[in-house]
């Protein structure tokens, strides 16, 4: 732990420490536990025939063979049985971080695993409880932190753990680059990371002379230094990544274009192609000047590349007709970040697609409520950072959308083509 | 004309009797663009995007692709630009007699003016004035509006928007009638982003000196750049724009030929 007060400054004379990843081969039926780790959840295969919980994923019950599994939600509820700490070890990853803590749990569910543990597991026997986090290689890890009741008195500390700090995306102490302020989101997201501990926000300012309200007020925020970047232009992008592309930990992809159209409500290509040049060639500008340099600082001490934000829209899951080609732009977009989260993947930076429902903000004006707040949507951003998941559903359209989704998405293309 | 004119000035250029000033903007990234509000259609700023440069994309050559409106950085407007010329005859770009596109320009300094006061209008009497030191305006000459509008180089201070929307100089309508009518002008130029003034949209007919000029059949330039360097009459100035087919303007350089004996900005010419 650094805390508290400033880091401690890099030693510019020492060599960067190369990005390393812990062993990250899964089979097909484990990954189901790195799916619901992806949504920040923990869940178990459950059989559908004897009730069985179990752990590790196979393709059968081991009880009684049945093929009818299905991955449920567990409260992670247990004890800790055991601990040991690992002074030594073979792989590459670990040796750089020992010694490394871990535990044996038994669930209330059943299963007993082996977890990693932190200083504020607590010492065995004590109730744990367990959650499923990404590691550096993007697998679920398990992790047994303080049971509810005193969680979060310890969470500041456990946040700080440098094991931990592997698992997450802290803001705390980290320079952050916020592509697009002149929206309330890009505003909101700024100041909820400032709020968070980041040392630096760049916030990204194009076309300067519309003045958008409220950057003057941000720009007044001590660790907040606007930048000129307009996304639609690779020499801005070029010209930015050049300069800061180096010393940024976690980049936050705000900008956007939503003109509130389908096909037939406004004729041309010239909306649709605005929204393609900012919300899918802003993101490919954005990630061919700097995702190289962020890439090969993804072990670069407590304050390293980590994170890679992407403000997308649950309408990039399935097209919402009324605006049909910013829900086009938002699928490319969501498709070129998953490109983008394969080539991150090898740095440990994680890259984190949000998918809000309607904003309350100006392009959705004519939406009824219940519409996300620019302010809620920071919130559950930089939580979702201190939490570190990848895929993030903030609001309950976008959890209702994520639910219907998942469950069917032909039935719900149908409810959004009749939903005018 | 004969071909010893041709001759005649091909020497006068070559001695640097006549000199060549270019009045144009260079188009870049930075070259801000109008701006609409968001809902309306937007004009492309102007963009390049590399094809190759001596890489692996294309080993010996360099070369871009660009992208930019019709009326980004220093533009061209043909009368079709607006509702008012859209049923003339040869009111595109492509079909506009290019006889019209070189000419003698008188240029009205405003410059003084306009720095005390970014929506200054340029007048009827404003254009007097400057007629009894220069003498009565050419027909068929190209009136150039010089407000020094263009050294403004931070794009902030060139585009100097408020709450209220831009605020830049232009003609006022009765001028914009009186140059027309009286003065039979070919085209209306300007340092500022559009012909008319930052805030025409209210003045009446909303934008006048695109509203009577396009409607009859005049011609506009804009983002014009190095008026300080032209006398109040005696250049002439060469602005074709891109051959579009049935383009509204286009991005253009405009070159002016000027006499290297005549005194830039304010003293009287021997001539009109």
């Amino acid at each position: 732990m650094t805390e508290p007060g400033r880091r401690k400054r890099k030693n510019p004379i020492l060599r960067t420490r190369v990005p390393l990843l812990p062993p990250s081969g899964r089979s097909r039926v484990a990954l189901g536990l790195t799916a619901a780790a992806a949504l920040g959840r923990f869940e178990l295969q459950v059989c559908g025939d004897c009730g069985t919980v179990q752990y590790p994923p196979r393709e059968a019950c081991h009880r009684c063979l049945s093929l009818a599994l299905t991955w449920q939600p567990q409260s992670g509820a247990g004890e800790l049985i055991s601990e040991t700490v690992l002074h030594h070890s073979h792989d590459v990853y670990f040796r750089d971080h020992l010694p490394w803590h871990l535990g044996m749990v038994r669930l209330d569910a059943g299963p007993t695993v082996i977890a990693h543990l932190l200083p504020a597991s607590g010492a065995a026997p004590c109730r744990v409880r367990i959650v499923a986090r990404l590691d550096k290689a993007g697998q679920a890890a398990l992790v047994a932190v303080p049971d509810a009741h005193n969680i979060s008195e310890r969470a500041p500390d456990m946040a700080n753990d440098t094991h931990m700090r592997e698992l997450i995306c802290d803001p705390r102490q980290r320079k952050v680059l916020v592509s697009d302020g002149k929206s309330p989101v890009g505003q909101a997201l700024a100041k909820a990371l400032v709020s968070a501990g980041a040392e630096i926000v760049w916030v990204g300012c194009a076309e300067p002379w519309k003045r958008p309200p409220g950057l003057d007020e941000l720009n007044r925020l001590d660790s907040v230094t606007l930048v000129p970047l307009d996304v639609t232009s690779s020499d801005s992008v070029k010209s930015l990544g050049a300069e800061l592309g180096a010393k940024v930990d976690i980049l936050v992809n705000t900008a956007e274009v939503h003109r509130p159209y389908g096909i037939a409500a406004r004729y041309g290509v010239e909306a649709a192609r605005s929204e393609m040049d900012v919300n899918y060639l802003g993101l490919l500008r954005l990630a061919q000047e700097f995702g190289p340099v962020m890439r090969s600082r993804g072990a670069d001490g407590q304050s390293s590349a980590t994170a890679w934000v992407n403000i997308l829209s649950v309408y990039a899951l399935s097209n919402f007709p009324t605006h049909g080609t910013y829900s086009a732009s938002k699928a490319a977009a969501y498709s070129l970040a998953q490109c983008l989260r394969a080539e991150m993947q090898p740095a440990g930076v994680r890259v984190m697609n949000v998918f809000p429902g309607p904003i309350d903000d100006e392009w959705n004006q004519e939406l009824p409520p219940p519409k996300l707040t620019a302010q809620a949507l920071a919130r559950a951003v930089v939580k979702g950072l201190q939490e570190g998941v990848e895929d993030l559903f903030p609001g309950e359209v976008a959890q209702e959308w994520l639910a219907r989704w998942r469950e069917n998405p032909k039935v719900l293309e149908r409810e959004l083509a009749m939903s005018r | 004309m004969t071909s010893a004119t041709l001759t005649q000035l091909v020497a006068d250029l070559a001695c640097g009797a006549i000199r060549i000033v270019d009045l144009t903007q260079t188009l870049s990234p930075d070259t801000p663009p109008i701006v609409l509000p968001p809902e309306a259609g937007q004009c492309w700023p102007f963009r390049l995007e590399p094809i190759s440069r001596y890489d692996e994309r294309g080993p010996a050559w360099y070369w871009n692709n660009f992208s930019c409106g019709e009326h980004t950085g220093t533009h061209f407007d043909a009368p079709i630009h607006w509702i008012s010329g859209r049923d003339l005859p040869n009111n595109a770009t492509d079909t506009i007699p290019v006889q019209h596109l070189i000419g003698p320009a008188c240029v009205i300094d405003c410059s003084r003016q306009v720095a005390e006061n970014p929506d200054f209008l340029l007048s009827v009497d404003f254009v007097r004035s400057w007629e009894r030191l220069h003498g009565r305006i050419a027909p068929r000459s190209w009136l150039l509006m010089r407000s020094d509008w263009s050294k403004r180089t931070d794009p902030v201070a060139y585009q100097n928007f408020d709450e209220e929307g831009q605020h830049t100089p232009g003609p006022d309508p009765e001028v914009v009638r009186f140059l027309i009518e009286e003065r039979d002008i070919v085209g209306f130029g300007s340092e500022s982003i559009g012909t008319d003034a930052g805030q025409g949209a209210h003045l009446r007919p909303p934008y006048p000196c695109h509203y009577y000029m396009h409607g009859s059949g005049r011609y506009g330039l804009q983002c014009l750049t190095n008026l300080d360097l032209l006398p109040p009459v005696g250049s002439v100035i060469f602005c074709p724009p891109l051959k579009i087919r049935n383009g509204s303007g286009s991005p253009l350089r405009v070159l002016a030929l000027v006499p290297a004996r005549s005194d830039p900005a304010g003293a009287p010419a021997r001539n009109p």
